[in-house]
């Protein structure tokens, strides 16, 4: 369970982070969404007490993070990969923690073999690991006291495909089992196929949040038949408004009124599915672009 | 999606676990020790500091007068080439949280920096201390070695020799951790712990009018008694602290309030 609160973060007048609100509850996996700068990573760090917010405050389990006893049993964070010591090995900088926080060594090498860093990895020092490499370690590390919520920022960065699936099932299981989980990404995609909440933020501000689906289904369904003709005449019997879109028609309604219509009336249908993002991805995209935009100026 | 390819599901499992406790710090302090060595930079700056001491007992075995081989003779030229490798070493110990970024780890887990701090400083007083034991033992294998080859291997040592070490040593590890936290970079912090002492130093002998607080305060004047086997005069002492004041407890209590406050990232 994680609470914020109003947190606001200010670096002189520029507000980095400005009246953020949001909840993760356990069971769930909460996405969070926003383009590089947004303000994610200094959300993050606050709720972690890494930072010390300039008005609001945060908690995780119920306690403000500093005021867990021992934090790495409770909450596992992974806010940066590169963030380990060039020249400890993979395993040693698990030891460390392992050590601080009180855990049997086993927990080491059994945290090590779960993300996937095999003997000889494990043996290496972190400046010869990849950044998938390092993002396992992360994950590893995060994962080291068997805790109840995680905070991973990132976590996909440098990780092949096969590893951002691997890590999707990972994070789905651990949710599904209880645990609390918040990740952040700059790309809808990669949260949208394990994230069962989304928050969305933008220039500081939170611009969306909700669950997933009712997110992404703001656009409606989509319906598709070859006869499209006929398809229209359906939709307007059973009431439903239908508008063109390059795909086929946009529907607002759910996709089992949209087939129930069709069936009734006869029409083959091509497609049927939840219209994409609509709203979302627009908003997510508009975002985005305003930010490559000024990179780009940069 | 499915997620039938979830890995060893148990091991991610969250569990509901017994009460934590938070770390003590012995535990903290046994991190921290380990975190001196287990890096190739830490064991060679140790391995230097030991291989610098046992060069000096080795010169004085080949160039030393023979009468002059004593016990305290091989001990107390190796404290001042370890005392000044010591302070590089509580200035990383400090330092390196920040340069290689470990302090997002580590303050994440031990959010009571105050504590890490504590637990930081009380290793590289235990590294001083390790120190001294080291000269000690580098001392009685010169004495040995003296009085095999006609030196005069005599192993008298006063005890008051020995703690004057243990306060050199020590504080001089500390001024080092001093400087590493109030300064949170490596290399302004090695460069800053020599040179601004020095050039006290040097300005203190140039400027008349500071000739006078230079006598307190600049360390290596006021710690050279340290050296001997002699009681310090009250005034010694006076001196000893005075400078600490402004050498290692300034820097300490400043660099604390720093390192409590600064932002993490």
């Amino acid at each position: 369970m994680i609470t914020v609160e109003n947190l606001t973060k200010r670096y002189g007048p520029h507000p980095a982070v400005d009246d953020v609100s949001f909840q993760c509850e356990p069971g769930t996996v909460t996405g969070f969404l926003g383009p590089n700068g947004a303000g994610k990573s200094t959300t993050m760090r606050m709720i972690c007490g890494l930072t010390a917010p300039t008005a609001g405050h945060a908690t995780v389990s119920g306690r403000p993070y500093r005021e867990l006893p021992n934090p790495g049993r409770e909450v596992g964070v992974l806010l940066d990969a590169s963030a380990q010591h060039a020249g400890r090995t993979g395993r040693e900088a698990l030891t460390l923690s392992a050590y601080t926080m009180g855990l049997d060594r086993r927990e080491v090498a059994a945290k090590l073999d779960l993300v996937g860093l095999n003997a000889v990895a494990a043996k290496r020092r972190v400046r010869a690991y990849s950044l998938g490499m390092r993002q396992r370690l992360g994950l590893a590390h995060a994962l080291l006291g068997d805790p109840r919520v995680l905070i991973l920022d990132e976590p996909a960065n440098g990780l092949d495909p096969e590893g951002i699936f691997w890590m999707r099932g990972l994070l789905r299981d651990f949710a599904d089992r209880g645990g609390t989980v918040l990740l952040s990404s700059h790309l809808l995609r990669e949260v949208e196929a394990v994230a069962d909440r989304l928050v969305v933020i933008g220039g500081g501000r939170i611009v969306a949040q909700g669950n997933k689906d009712e997110l992404l289904a703001g656009g409606g369904t989509l319906v598709r038949a070859r006869d499209g003709a006929a398809l229209r005449r359906a939709l307007d019997a059973a009431g439903l408004t239908a508008a063109d879109s390059t795909d086929g028609l946009l529907v607002q309604a759910d996709a089992e009124a949209v087939g129930q219509a069709a069936a009734n009336a006869g029409v083959a249908l091509a497609e049927l599915r939840p219209a994409d993002g609509g709203g979302l991805e627009q908003l997510f995209l508009t975002l985005t672009a305003g930010e490559s935009t000024k990179e780009a100026v940069r | 999606m499915t997620t039938t390819t979830a890995p060893a599901a148990g091991a991610v499992a969250p569990r509901q676990h017994a009460p934590v406790r938070r770390p003590s710090l012995l535990r903290l302090t046994a991190v921290e020790l380990r975190k001196l060595v287990d890096t190739r930079a830490g064991r060679w700056l140790l391995i230097t500091i030991g291989l610098i001491a046992a060069v000096v007992v080795t010169l004085q075995l080949i160039y030393a007068n023979d009468a002059d081989q004593t016990f305290s003779n091989f001990f107390v030229p190796s404290l001042l080439p370890v005392g000044v490798l010591l302070p590089v070493l509580g200035i990383l110990s400090i330092t390196s949280e920040w340069s290689q970024r470990t302090a997002l780890t580590t303050y994440a887990l031990v959010p009571r920096r105050e504590r890490v701090v504590t637990a930081k400083l009380v290793a590289v007083m235990v590294a001083a201390l390790g120190s001294v034991l080291a000269s000690l033992a580098l001392a009685a294998v010169g004495t040995l070695v003296a009085s095999a080859t006609g030196g005069a291997g005599n192993w008298q040592l006063d005890g008051s020799l020995i703690v004057n070490a243990v306060i050199l040593q020590v504080t001089s590890v500390l001024m080092g951790a001093a400087f590493g936290l109030l300064l949170l970079n490596p290399p302004l912090a090695i460069v800053g712990y020599f040179l601004l002492p020095t050039v006290w130093g040097v300005l203190g002998e140039m400027v008349r009018p500071l000739r006078g607080p230079s006598e307190w305060l600049d360390t290596s004047k006021t710690m050279e008694p340290l050296f001997s086997s002699d009681a310090l005069t009250g005034e010694q002492w006076g001196r000893i602290v005075v400078s600490l004041l402004v050498w290692m407890v300034l820097p300490l209590a400043a660099g604390l309030f720093r390192t409590l406050r600064r932002e993490v990232s």
